[in-house]
């Protein structure tokens, strides 16, 4: 996360400085020119037999003209991609606490299994009785994620986080036109993520902000006095952005459900509290699950994400398609609206759980389709959901919206997902979540006497939000101090977000990062602040100083966009 | 638990150093009714062996496309990935690293973005590209949403060919969002009047070449009578590979163009991940949505790239933002560029021209087939045939012989019994003349 609040765009003097070797290359920091300027047209790097001769059936429409697409034989592709990725900071680099982002450990595994031919080579329209294991592991990691959330359905396909939510709320539009209503206003606390007003806004909805109260959370005062039968619902994030659980959370719910609202819960954060609350008991109605953040599909350098929507019995009607369901003749792949289907749940045995397990039945595998809403993790709705007799209430996916993108969502990340998983299990992923939020805790316990916590010194969950109050009069912005993080070797935390802190540091240590790895942060960060507080402005206005590259100017970038590479290829004929 | 390096130890000291008791008091704020407590119906953690076996066994269920003659298209197609894309996308700094915010520790990504938008600005046709979207169905939304915004109408027109998912990812979110969509009903034989549809109101017509039947289109002329009405011409594609041999959409005079790009460098993986293109002319692009890499210098003067424009995005200007998109395509896109990098003009060139060649030989077999019709007088490595009776039916009998032999239309279209003996059948270079024999002989003993 990062955005622009207050934050410098262009470099200070420009200082053209000659390069310090003939090549412009450091050591290990080799300069890589564009494939533009490397490439050949006539060059290739894949070896292909001449095309069959045949009478072409293009018509007029053969292309015409070169294309200008440089080709690289094999080796230079390897060092050309070798050399970007070593301008690249990941997770497996080093400590990377970006707020908001949970940079967490992403096992080989989840790379391993879902390069299995049967996930990797299967055709999202090949015959279904060619592909049942996919079927069955959609089901399956629904089944996981409807246990996780407490909520009765999900809905797989969304394609990201934000996509998620375009899901939830569309579901919640039609929800309420099922209802005869049309409401117009959508509420938002002031801390959230931007996708969350940019997505209300796409349906046209008009956005009502809901100021944070002074210890960082939603007030549900607030919420009640914005609340009437002109609001549509409200998009809470829970852990909020500012790292903080929202302890009237139920309130809220309560509140929102009796205007007749919808509760949307931005999942972002779920990790901190996979396994320890489910959001369905607090009372949520839809929330997206980024699969790339919680479950630790890699972020890839932005994507691709996945995000599956989590639906309360409310909203489970209009679910998109495709989706699965389990009946009497297993499962199946409900791919058109207005399907006509039922939903007795009948307990079918998930093909991935045959052996005995620890832990807990995990025999029933029903993508979204539970007997019962009225799921609790104690109560009766246990054993009828076992069983797969409990009455049903609610036909997922009955009235469904429609369609959100082509194919089934992103079978590549439910893999990964599920790998992570079965991994963890249900004691991995709550003592995940729990050292997650130990070691944003452990930060902040250390850091707490030097920078300023605009909230107070209480706990936090999996990140702990700082202010720049502590670097009043030093000269040295919140920017500043992220890229002198750079320079001592780690990933700068999230700054300038949320953004009812100013200039915002949200770190966001993970549960991946060792104590010893923490300690090395913790004694980095205590010796930068010092050397602020210490009046080396230089250290900070100047950095970075050891990466790739000096600080960007952005503001050229953006002043006279220059979005390609320019020229085109030289023009002449192609190698066939 | 393998992924979790503290120890019990480790943890004990750290509690105690924040001064607390035990781990739950970090919870206190969770209302105490409402916690897990331990109990939920999941099993427990698993060795690396263990869950190999689990999901391998899931795994093995399936029949990928490599195991039988496989011409299964409509929107996603089966291509042969150099081992050296895998390799290098599983780089640790690519696979592990986030959206480049941070532009200094970022340029391995940054710049692989600004190689993929020029690849992609290029084989388009088009001025500019941005840095991707989900897939190509989204980016299609995408191109609409931006088209409205453009002309500041709120209508589409879109082909009856345009591939079904498609059509109807753009139907929902213009129903959702209070938009208008005319929707020409499928021309299998694919010739339909799109340009009657052109009125005052609409901002543009979605047309799709190569469409989901197979045909291409020259949509010079339509291109032409939806800028005399002020309307946009969107040009969408499945199959990238395409473009390697046919006419781009750019040359055409398409205003928008969106598209799936998983054909080059993705797997197929029963749906997604995939990579969204969308590229424009420049005057558009402070209305494109997603993120874009620009070129610019660092402090000492040196090239670098950054991601620019980012007064469109929701991070910046929340509800005013272009899009609500945020994480987009990352490993894809860079799977995508790397292909594409391989290959290079003459390779794609190449590849394209076998891939036709293959759909050639295999549209003449299946011609030969008593009682098949291909509907296609031209296409690139798709066509469209008519079967007699139920092709639904045909396609299961098919793969009962161990044939994949292509997508029922009906699957796409269940409501249309005029589609019912369709079949969209698919060719790329991985097939061989024997799996192309062997369609035609299972095809024979089918029907």
């Amino acid at each position: 996360m990062s955005s622009r609040q207050g934050r410098p765009t262009a470099p200070g003097d420009a200082e053209v400085r000659e390069s310090e070797t003939f090549t412009g290359n450091r050591g290990l920091q080799i300069e890589e020119p564009l494939i533009f300027e490397v490439g050949g047209i006539d060059t290739t790097g894949v070896d292909l037999p001449e095309a069959p001769q045949v009478a072409a059936r293009l018509g007029p429409l053969e292309r015409k003209g070169q294309i200008g697409l440089p080709g690289l034989s094999e080796p230079e592709t390897m060092r050309h991609y070798v050399r970007l990725s070593q301008k690249n900071f990941g997770i497996d680099t080093g400590a990377f606490p970006l707020g908001s982002c949970t940079m967490k450990h992403n096992p080989r595994l989840n790379e391993r299994m879902v390069r299995l031919a049967g996930f990797g080579d299967i055709h999202p329209l090949q015959p279904l009785s060619t592909v049942p294991g996919a079927v069955a592991l959609i089901s399956e990691l629904s089944h996981w994620l409807i246990e996780l959330t407490g909520m009765p359905a999900i809905a797989m396909t969304p394609k990201a986080g934000a996509h998620g939510e375009l899901c939830g709320m569309m579901a919640i539009k039609a929800a309420l036109a099922a209802r005869g209503e049309s409401r117009s206003v959508v509420l938002v606390p002031e801390s959230a993520h931007g996708t969350n007003p940019a997505t209300a806004a796409l349906l046209g909805y008009r956005i009502e902000a809901i100021p944070a109260r002074k210890d960082g959370t939603v007030d549900p005062e607030e919420v009640a006095k914005r609340l009437s039968t002109d609001v549509a619902a409200i998009m809470l994030t829970n852990p909020n952005t500012c790292g903080l659980f929202e302890r009237d959370v139920v309130a809220i719910a309560d509140a929102v459900h009796a205007a007749g609202a919808y509760f949307y819960a931005d999942g972002a954060n779920f990790n901190a509290i996979v396994g320890k609350v489910r959001p369905g008991d607090l009372g949520v109605d839809a929330m997206h699950i980024n699969l790339h953040k919680t479950f630790s599909t890699p972020h890839g350098g932005g994507g691709p994400g996945a995000g599956p929507v989590a639906l309360s019995a409310a909203l489970a009607p209009f679910m998109p398609v495709p989706y699965v369901v389990a009946d009497r003749d297993g499962l199946r792949l409900i791919e058109h609206a207005g399907s006509t289907h039922s939903a007795p749940g009948a307990g079918v045995p998930s093909p991935l759980v045959g052996e005995g397990q620890g832990g807990g039945d995990s025999r029933t595998s029903k993508g979204g389709v539970p007997p019962t809403p009225n799921h609790s993790p104690q109560g009766g709705g246990e054993s009828a959901r076992r069983s797969g007799r409990g009455a049903v209430t609610f036909e997922v996916g009955a009235q469904s919206f429609g369609r959100m993108c082509a194919f089934h969502g992103q079978m590549g990340m439910f893999v990964r997902a599920m790998a992570y998983m079965l991994s963890h299990g249900a004691d991995g992923l709550r003592q995940a979540s729990e050292d997650a939020v130990l070691n944003a805790n452990y930060v902040r316990a250390q850091l707490s006497d030097l920078m300023s916590l605009p909230f107070g010194d209480r706990p936090c969950m999996h990140e702990v939000l700082f202010d720049d109050r502590w670097l009043e009069g030093t000269g040295i912005t919140t920017l500043d101090f992220a890229k002198a993080m750079i320079d001592e070797g780690f990933h700068p935390m999230t700054v300038y977000f949320p953004l009812v802190v100013h200039g915002a540091m949200l770190i966001e240590p993970t549960e991946s990062e060792s104590k010893q790895s923490l300690d090395q942060l913790i004694a980095s960060l205590r010796g930068l602040a010092e050397a602020a507080k210490a009046g080396d402005a230089a250290r900070f206005t100047d950095a970075p100083r050891f990466a790739p590259r000096r600080r960007l100017d952005e503001t050229r970038a953006a002043r006279e966009p220059k979005l390609r590479w320019t020229p085109p290829m030289p023009h002449k004929e192609a190698a066939e | 638990m393998r992924y979790l390096p503290l120890t019990d130890a480790d943890r004990k000291a750290m509690l105690a150093k924040i001064g607390v008791a035990d781990i739950d008091a970090l919870f206190a704020d969770v209302p105490p009714d409402k916690r897990v407590n331990g109990r939920l119906d999941l099993p427990n953690a698993k060795g690396e062996l263990e869950v190999e076996r689990q999901l391998g066994r899931l795994a093995a269920l399936n029949t990928p496309a490599g195991s039988v003659p496989f011409f299964v298209g409509a929107g996603a197609y089966i291509h042969h990935v150099p081992a050296t894309v895998d390799h290098l996308i599983q780089r640790s700094e690519f696979l592990t690293s986030y959206t480049p915010y941070q532009p200094e520790i970022a340029q391995g990504t940054l710049q692989y973005l600004y190689e993929f938008q020029t690849q992609v600005a290029q084989l388009t046709g088009m001025e500019v590209a941005n840095a991707s979207m989900y897939d190509g169905s989204t980016a299609a939304a995408e191109a609409v949403l931006m088209a409205h915004r453009i002309t500041r109408r709120q209508k589409a027109v879109l082909a009856g060919n345009l591939h079904p998912h498609y059509r109807e990812t753009i139907e929902t979110i213009a129903r959702m969002a209070g938009h208008e969509v005319v929707a020409l009903p499928p021309a299998p034989a694919g010739r339909e009047d799109l340009a009657g549809q052109i009125g005052a109101d609409v901002s543009c017509v979605v047309v799709q070449t190569p469409d989901f039947y197979g045909h291409l289109h020259d949509l010079g002329a339509l291109a032409e009578k939806a800028h005399a009405a002020g309307a946009l011409l969107i040009a969408v594609f499945t199959e990238a590979v395409a473009l390697g041999l046919v006419q781009a959409p750019g040359a055409m005079g398409a205003d928008i163009v969106a598209g799936e790009g998983q054909s080059i460098g993705n797997a197929l993986s029963f749906g997604g991940p995939y990579v969204g293109l969308l590229a424009t002319r420049q005057k558009f692009v402070r209305q494109m949505p997603g993120r874009l890499c620009g070129e610019t210098v660092d402090k000492e003067g040196r090239r670098g790239f950054v991601l620019t424009l980012s007064t469109r995005e929701q991070h910046i200007r929340r509800e005013k933002a272009t899009s609500n998109i945020c994480t987009s395509s990352g490993l894809c896109v860079l799977a995508f560029t790397i292909h594409l990098s391989l290959l290079g003009e003459a390779g794609l060139r190449r590849l394209a021209r076998i891939n036709h060649a293959n759909a050639v030989q295999l549209a003449g077999l299946l011609a030969e087939v008593p009682g098949v019709e291909v509907l296609n007088e031209t296409f690139f490595n798709e066509v469209t045939i008519r079967v007699p009776g139920n092709a639904a039916d045909v396609i299961e009998n098919l793969a009962a012989k161990g044939v994949l032999g292509g997508v029922p239309v009906s699957r796409l279209e269940p409501g249309r019994p005029e589609l019912a003996d369709l079949i969209v059948v698919a060719a790329t270079e991985v097939n061989t003349d024997e799996d192309r024999a062997a369609y035609a002989r299972a095809l024979r003993e089918v029907l």
